[in-house]
């Protein structure tokens, strides 16, 4: 008899719970918009936050509500904005592929410290004693802040400098966020030349601790033809909606801190 | 009165459910690396804990006594906790969304949580009454909030330090999880 008991009680709770299931499943239905999930299937899944929302999920939700756009994911690309645009029924606007470029080329021996830094492994601790470890205050403090937030493992302190793996780099900028010296900046993907120095210092000062700094003589400025890059505040930028790739600025350089990246592969500092 | 407040100190500290009795350790590893996700994860347990003891006791008194199935309880506690939680689930999304958007990613995980059965099955097994049990499921959560926000805050502080390589991630939080659960058995000498 006992068994029974058991069968019956146990189909009893089974079919009382199934039912009330299904009942609250009908009274409590929310309304979703099929095509959240269909857009969050096209992003990448990542949740980087590049885009500026909390994640990948929360994008998918504010582009259906019409908060951001379509091309609103950096990392994903031309191909994710189309596909969403199709999604949405709107055209696609191709972003600019970003990569994200160190702008330091001052690795271990050529540009001196200041002391010998022991502690906490991170670049907003160490920016706390004096501005950091290096004698440079705009130079890359090496231990890799950026490193820890990249969600693509695109970003490697190497001797010292750390350094973006264009085959990885997706652009989405987050590692820009966490640089306590703001010396990472997001670069068009195809951009060739980059500078390697963000110095502030006059030429004389940058000179006595780094070997590798833009000391603002010039030289790039007169040689570049179309405009493209200026020295302002001691220190070469480069426009990139200017820039033909010549290369004539890389030649003259004479501290060769003018950069030519190779494209997907990584560069050393 | 007394009573209450020792089973809740109990609970809590002495018979702590993660670093005495071991349970619950899958959610207390999963989502103790950040400290705002420790703490929405201990509000859903404390939410589905403190509920689940109470329809459990009901259950077991109403239902399984009577026929003579106590045998049964764990299949059917894991049947109850399981339709519960998947009903408290709906029901926030419809009426509270801004709470199922906080707790929603966790209660899918808690369902099959031990420490969840393990607060329904020990409750009994003490003989609680319904308002002790209710309270006891309760505070069994707040020693789980107090024990992964612990956990939490000491591996925020991890991420800053020089772990040797072979330690790093989750070698160096079992490490820590260990030396926690040692200054929380120094409180099994207290018996309440």
């Amino acid at each position: 008899m006992g068994i029974l008991y058991a069968v019956i009680c146990f189909i009893g709770l089974g079919i009382i719970f199934g039912v009330l299931l299904a009942v609250a499943s009908k009274v409590f239905f929310v309304k979703t918009d099929p095509r959240v999930e269909q857009i969050q299937e096209c992003l990448p899944g990542a949740n980087c936050g590049g885009c500026g929302f909390s994640g990948c999920s929360d994008l998918a939700n504010k582009i259906v509500e019409g908060k951001a756009k379509p091309n609103a994911c950096p990392v994903g690309g031309e191909k994710c904005a189309e596909k969403i645009a199709e999604i949405m029924g709107l055209e696609a606007e191709s972003p600019v592929r970003m990569r994200a470029q160190v702008m330091c080329s001052g690795v271990n021996g050529k540009s001196s410290k200041k002391y010998l830094y022991e502690g906490e492994a991170d670049c907003n601790a160490t920016v706390r004693m004096g501005y950091g470890d290096r004698v440079c205050p705009n130079g890359c403090v090496g231990l890799g802040s950026c490193v820890k937030h990249c969600k693509f493992d695109a970003i490697h302190v190497i001797d010292g400098v750390a350094t973006v793996d264009y085959a990885k780099c997706t652009g989405c900028g987050v590692c820009v966020q966490y640089c306590p010296k703001k010396i990472i900046k997001l670069v068009p993907f195809e951009a060739p030349h980059w500078v390697g120095c963000s110095s502030l210092d006059k030429g004389a000062v940058t000179k006595t601790y780094c070997d590798v700094g833009c000391i603002g003589c010039k030289l790039c400025e007169k040689a570049c033809e179309f405009d493209a890059i200026t020295v302002t505040d001691n220190v070469a930028k480069i426009d990139y909606d200017k820039c033909t790739d010549c290369g004539k600025c890389v030649d003259k350089c004479p501290k060769k801190i003018i950069k030519t990246g190779i494209r997907g592969g990584i560069i050393n500092g | 009165m007394t009573e209450i407040l020792m089973i809740m100190l109990a609970a809590i500290l002495t018979e702590n459910f993660i670093f005495i009795k071991f349970m619950g350790i899958c959610p207390f590893l999963g989502v103790s690396d950040k400290a705002d996700k420790a703490l929405g994860m201990s509000f859903a347990v404390i939410f589905v804990m403190t509920l689940s003891s109470g329809t459990t006791w009901a259950v077991y008194h109403y239902l399984l006594v009577p026929f003579g199935l106590e045998y049964l309880q764990t299949v059917a506690f894991i049947l109850v906790i399981a339709s519960l939680v998947q009903f408290i689930e709906m029901f926030l999304k419809k009426y509270v969304p801004a709470l199922y958007s906080s707790l929603g990613i966790f209660l899918p995980l808690i369902t099959t949580n031990c420490a969840v059965l393990g607060a329904a099955l020990l409750s009994i097994s003490n003989g609680y009454t319904f308002l002790q049990s209710v309270i006891f499921g309760f505070s069994a959560a707040v020693g789980f909030m107090v024990a992964v926000l612990i956990f939490a805050g000491v591996r925020e502080k991890l991420r800053f330090s020089n772990v040797p390589k072979a330690f790093q991630g989750m070698p160096i939080a079992l490490v820590a999880a260990g030396l926690i659960a040692m200054v929380f058995s120094g409180f099994s000498g207290i018996s309440l």
